[in-house]
C-alpha cells in the first residue's frame, strides 16, 4: 500500500509542477467566465447617445415615433438636401429620412445617413418602431382596433409540470439546457482525465522506465496508483475551477449588477402593467415592448435554476465522475500500455470514444425527449450512464434509479480494472510489435 | 558455495512461442554470473521471471533457500538493457523515488544517494532534469538507481552499452567492488571480452534452452582443442618434417626471419614430445597453448545448436 502511495504522490507532483497544467488550471475558468462576460456584454444595448434628425415625408410618424433613453429624435420640415448640407456642422449623429410611398398606399422606405455607424441595436430599434407604427396606423386607417388584433395574436404558454410517484410536482421545462450542460461537462471531464491517464501510461512505456518500476512494484499497483493520482489531480483542478469561477462570477455580477437590476426593474414595471391590464391582454401587449417576453423567459429560467438542488446535483456529479472516470481511465490505461505511440492508438481509441459519443447524443436527446427509452436505458449502462444519468438528474429522477445506476457503474469499474490490469501487465513490456485486438485478447489469459 | 538463486525446470510460453524450455540454472552466491545467448534466446524472459515481472508457467525459482516472492524484490537490483528514466523529473527526486519504491526510507535513500553522487562526481546534477543530461550521465544515474538499495542480487543487462571506455571502467570497478562486498551479479551481455574478464560462471542459452553452463575456467579448459602457437627461428620445412605425424599446421607466417605456426597436436602427441622432435631443427622463441575464447565457444555452440534444430528464431526480445 505504501508503494501505491508513493506512485500516487509522484503522479500528482508531476502534474502540478507542470507549467502548462498550472496555467490551464487558472486560465480555463478565466476564459470561460470571460467568454460569458463577453456574450453578456455584447448582448447589452449599446449606450452611445444618438441624436437623430428626422425628415418624415409621409407625416405618418410625427409625434408617434419616439426615442428612448439614448436616442433623441428631432423632427424637421427641412428638405433633405438642406439637412444634408448642415449635417456635418450640426451635432446630429444621423439623419433618418423617411420617403413616402406614392399616394400613401405604398410602404414607405427610409434612409439613414450617419457620421459614425450607429450600430445594430440602433438600427433594429428604429426599424421595429417604424414597422410597428406603420402597422398600427394602417389598422386605424381601416377602422380596425389594434387592440383586437393584438388580442387575437397571443403567444400560447404551456407550463410543463412533472408529477412524481410521491405526488410532488416539479417544473422541469426550460432547464433542459442545464441538464445537457451537466452531461456535456461530465463527458469532458471523463475524457480529459482519462486521456491524462492514457498519456501517462504511454509516457512511461516509451521512456522505458516502466521496466525499472515493475521490478519494484506490481504492475497493478503502478496502474492503480496512476489512476488514483490523476483522479485526485482532477478533483483538485475541478475545485480550483469552481472556486475561481465563483469568485469571478461574483466580481463580474457586481460589475453588471446595475445593468441586471435595471433590466429587472424594467421587467417588474412591465409585469405590473401586464397584471393591471390583465383582463385586457391586448392592450397590455401594446403597452410593453418585445423585450418583455424575452426577459420573462430569462427570469423564469433563473427562477427555476434557483429551485434546483445544487448540492444534490453536485454530489451526484462527483460520484458519477469518480465512477465514470475510473471505468474509462482503466480502459484507457490498458490501451496506453498496448501501443507504442499515440499514432498507433487510433484503432483502439475508437471503441472507447464511440460510447462516450453515444452518451453525448443521448444527453442531447434529453433536451427533446427526456424520458424516452433510449435515454432511460443509457442511464444504466456503465459506458454511458455517467453522462446520461447526470443529464437526467436535474430534471428529477427517483433516487433508487440513481443509486442502481451508481452501483452498476462501480461494479463495472471493478471489472474493467481487472481486465485492464491483465492487459497492462503484458502490454507495458511489449515493444516493436504491432498490437492487434487478437493479441490483447490473448494477454488476458497469460499467467 | 551456496547458491543465491536456483532456477528449477522453468518453462515460459507465450501464445505463439516458447520463451524458456525447462531451464535450470544455479547461481552461486557472491559471484559474477554471465547469462549469455544470442538475441531471442530467452535471456530477457528469464531475467523478468527473476524480477517477478512475469511468472513461470511451470518450474520454480528459489531465492536464498525460499521460494521467490514479492518481499524479495527489495533484495534484487535490476538494470534493464533498455534504459529509461522520467525525462522531466529532477535527478535527485527520481533517485529518491525509485529507491523508496525498492523499500528504502526517504532519509536513508537521501543519505545513500548523496554518497553515490559524490562518488561519481555528480553533486551538481541533483536538481537537473534527466533530459538535460548526456547519455553517459543518464547511465550513471540509472546505475545508482539499480544499486542504491544495496541488493544482494544485481541483474545487469548489457551494463556497458552507452558508456565511454573511462566510464565503463568506472562501472566495471563498481561491479567488482559490489561483489567484494558480498553481492551476486548476474551479467547478461554479448561482450565476450567482459565475460572472460568479470565472470566466474556462465550459462549459455540458445533457442529457449540452456545449452552450456559452468565455471568460465572449466568451460574454456573443456573446449581446448590441443592447439598451440609456436614461434621459432629456423627452416619451416625442417620443422614440418621433424614434427612428422605429431601435428598438423593450421596457419603459418614469417616475419623478420621468425616463423610463427599454429598447430594442432595429433595422435596423442604431447607438447614435450613435439618439442623433442623439433628442437634439433630450430630455435624456439615462444610456445603458447591457444585456449578458445568465450567468443569462440559461444559461436561454435550456438551454431552447433542451430544446425541441429534448424533456422534461427525471429523473435526479438
Amino acid at each position: 500500500m505504501s508503494k501505491i502511495g508513493l506512485i500516487v504522490g509522484r503522479e500528482i507532483k508531476s502534474k502540478i509542477t507542470n507549467k502548462t497544467f498550472i496555467i490551464m488550471t487558472f486560465l480555463t475558468p478565466l476564459i470561460m467566465i470571460g467568454a460569458m462576460a463577453m456574450i453578456f456584454w455584447t448582448a447589452m444595448p449599446e449606450k452611445i447617445d444618438q441624436k437623430v434628425l428626422v425628415i418624415d415625408n409621409t407625416h405618418m410618424f410625427e409625434q408617434i415615433l419616439r426615442g428612448n433613453d439614448f436616442i433623441s429624435l428631432t423632427f424637421t420640415n427641412d428638405k433633405i438636401e438642406t439637412a444634408q448640407e448642415k449635417f456635418q456642422k450640426s451635432d446630429y449623429t444621423s439623419i433618418l429620412y423617411i420617403l413616402g410611398g406614392a399616394e400613401g398606399t405604398i410602404i414607405p422606405t427610409a434612409r439613414l445617413f450617419y457620421k459614425k455607424n450607429p450600430g445594430l441595436a440602433f438600427q433594429t430599434y428604429i426599424k421595429n418602431e417604424l414597422e410597428r407604427i406603420f402597422y398600427e396606423q394602417k389598422l386605424k386607417a381601416n377602422n380596425i382596433d389594434p387592440v383586437v388584433i393584438a388580442n387575437a395574436h397571443q403567444p400560447m404558454q404551456i407550463t410543463m409540470t412533472k408529477v412524481d410517484e410521491n405526488g410532488s410536482v416539479k417544473n422541469s421545462d426550460e432547464i433542459q439546457f442545464f441538464s445537457f450542460g451537466m452531461g456535456l461537462l461530465m463527458m469532458m471531464f471523463i475524457l480529459i482525465y482519462g486521456m491524462m491517464v492514457f498519456r501517462s501510461v504511454m509516457e512511461e512505456k516509451t521512456n522505458r522506465i516502466v521496466e525499472v518500476i515493475v521490478s519494484s512494484v506490481k504492475p497493478f499497483e503502478l496502474m492503480i496508483g496512476k489512476i488514483i493520482g490523476i483522479a485526485i489531480v482532477g478533483i483538485a483542478q475541478f475545485t480550483v475551477t469552481v472556486i475561481i469561477s465563483s469568485v469571478l462570477g461574483i466580481v463580474l455580477s457586481g460589475i453588471f449588477l446595475k445593468d441586471i437590476n435595471n433590466l429587472k426593474t424594467k421587467f417588474d414595471n412591465q409585469k405590473q402593467i401586464v397584471n393591471k391590464l390583465g383582463s385586457n391582454a391586448g392592450a397590455a401587449n401594446l403597452a410593453i415592448d418585445d423585450s418583455f417576453h424575452d426577459n420573462k423567459k430569462m427570469f423564469d429560467v433563473i427562477d427555476k435554476l434557483n429551485k434546483i438542488n445544487l448540492f444534490e446535483v453536485g454530489l451526484y456529479f462527483v460520484l458519477f465522475f469518480i465512477g465514470g472516470y475510473l471505468f474509462y481511465s482503466s480502459l484507457l490505461a490498458a490501451i496506453g500500455s498496448a501501443v507504442d505511440s499515440e499514432a498507433d492508438s487510433q484503432q483502439f481509441m475508437f471503441p472507447v470514444m464511440v460510447p462516450l459519443m453515444i452518451g453525448y447524443f443521448l444527453a442531447i436527446k434529453i433536451m427533446i425527449s427526456p424520458e424516452s427509452n433510449s435515454v432511460i436505458i443509457g442511464s444504466f449502462i456503465p459506458f454511458t450512464s455517467p453522462i446520461v444519468m447526470m443529464a437526467r438528474i436535474p430534471l428529477g429522477v427517483p433516487t433508487w434509479e440513481v443509486l442502481t445506476s451508481l452501483v452498476i457503474l462501480y461494479i463495472s469499474f471493478g471489472l474493467t480494472t481487472w481486465m485492464a490490469a491483465k492487459i497492462y501487465r503484458t502490454g507495458i513490456l511489449m515493444y516493436g510489435k504491432k498490437t492487434s485486438w487478437r493479441e490483447i485478447g490473448k494477454w488476458l489469459f497469460y499467467k | 558455495m551456496a547458491d543465491i538463486l536456483q532456477i528449477n525446470n522453468v518453462t515460459k510460453k507465450y501464445s505463439d512461442h516458447v520463451a524458456l524450455n525447462n531451464v535450470s540454472i544455479n547461481i552461486p552466491e557472491k559471484s559474477v554470473f554471465g547469462l549469455l545467448g544470442p538475441n531471442g534466446a530467452g535471456k530477457t524472459s528469464l531475467i523478468r521471471i527473476i524480477n517477478q515481472i512475469t511468472g513461470p508457467d511451470t518450474g520454480e525459482v528459489i531465492f536464498k533457500g525460499e521460494k521467490l516472492v514479492q518481499k524479495h524484490i527489495s533484495q534484487i537490483g535490476y538494470l534493464p538493457e533498455e534504459r529509461g528514466l522520467y525525462k522531466k523529473m529532477p535527478v535527485g527526486e527520481q533517485v529518491l523515488y525509485l529507491a523508496q519504491l525498492k523499500g528504502l526510507k526517504k532519509a536513508e535513500a537521501k543519505k545513500r544517494a548523496l554518497i553515490w553522487f559524490e562518488k561519481f562526481e555528480m553533486q551538481t546534477w541533483w536538481k537537473k532534469k534527466i533530459e538535460e543530461l548526456s547519455k553517459g550521465m543518464q547511465q550513471k544515474v540509472q546505475f545508482i538507481v539499480t544499486v542504491i538499495h544495496e541488493p544482494e542480487l544485481l541483474i545487469l543487462d548489457e551494463p556497458f552499452s552507452g558508456f565511454d571506455p573511462i566510464n565503463a571502467q568506472l562501472i566495471k570497478n563498481e561491479i567488482l567492488d559490489l561483489r567484494q562486498k558480498g553481492a551476486t551479479v548476474i551479467f547478461s551481455t554479448h561482450n565476450m571480452g567482459s565475460v572472460e574478464e568479470l565472470c566466474d560462471n556462465i550459462a549459455l542459452l540458445n533457442k529457449s534452452e540452456k545449452i552450456l553452463d559452468g565455471k568460465v575456467k572449466d568451460i574454456r579448459q573443456a573446449f581446448r582443442t590441443n592447439t598451440y602457437k609456436i614461434a621459432f627461428k629456423g627452416n619451416l620445412m625442417g620443422f614440418t618434417n621433424a614434427m612428422w605425424a605429431g601435428g598438423e599446421i593450421l596457419e603459418k607466417s614469417t616475419e623478420d626471419g621468425i616463423n610463427t605456426v599454429i598447430l594442432k597436436l595429433l595422435n596423442n602427441t604431447s607438447v614435450t614430445q613435439l618439442l623433442q622432435a623439433v628442437l634439433p631443427t630450430c630455435e624456439i622463441h615462444s610456445l603458447n597453448e591457444i585456449i578458445p575464447s568465450m567468443n569462440d565457444i559461444f559461436i561454435s555452440k550456438v551454431n552447433e545448436g542451430n544446425n541441429v534444430v534448424g533456422t534461427k528464431s525471429n523473435y526479438t526480445e
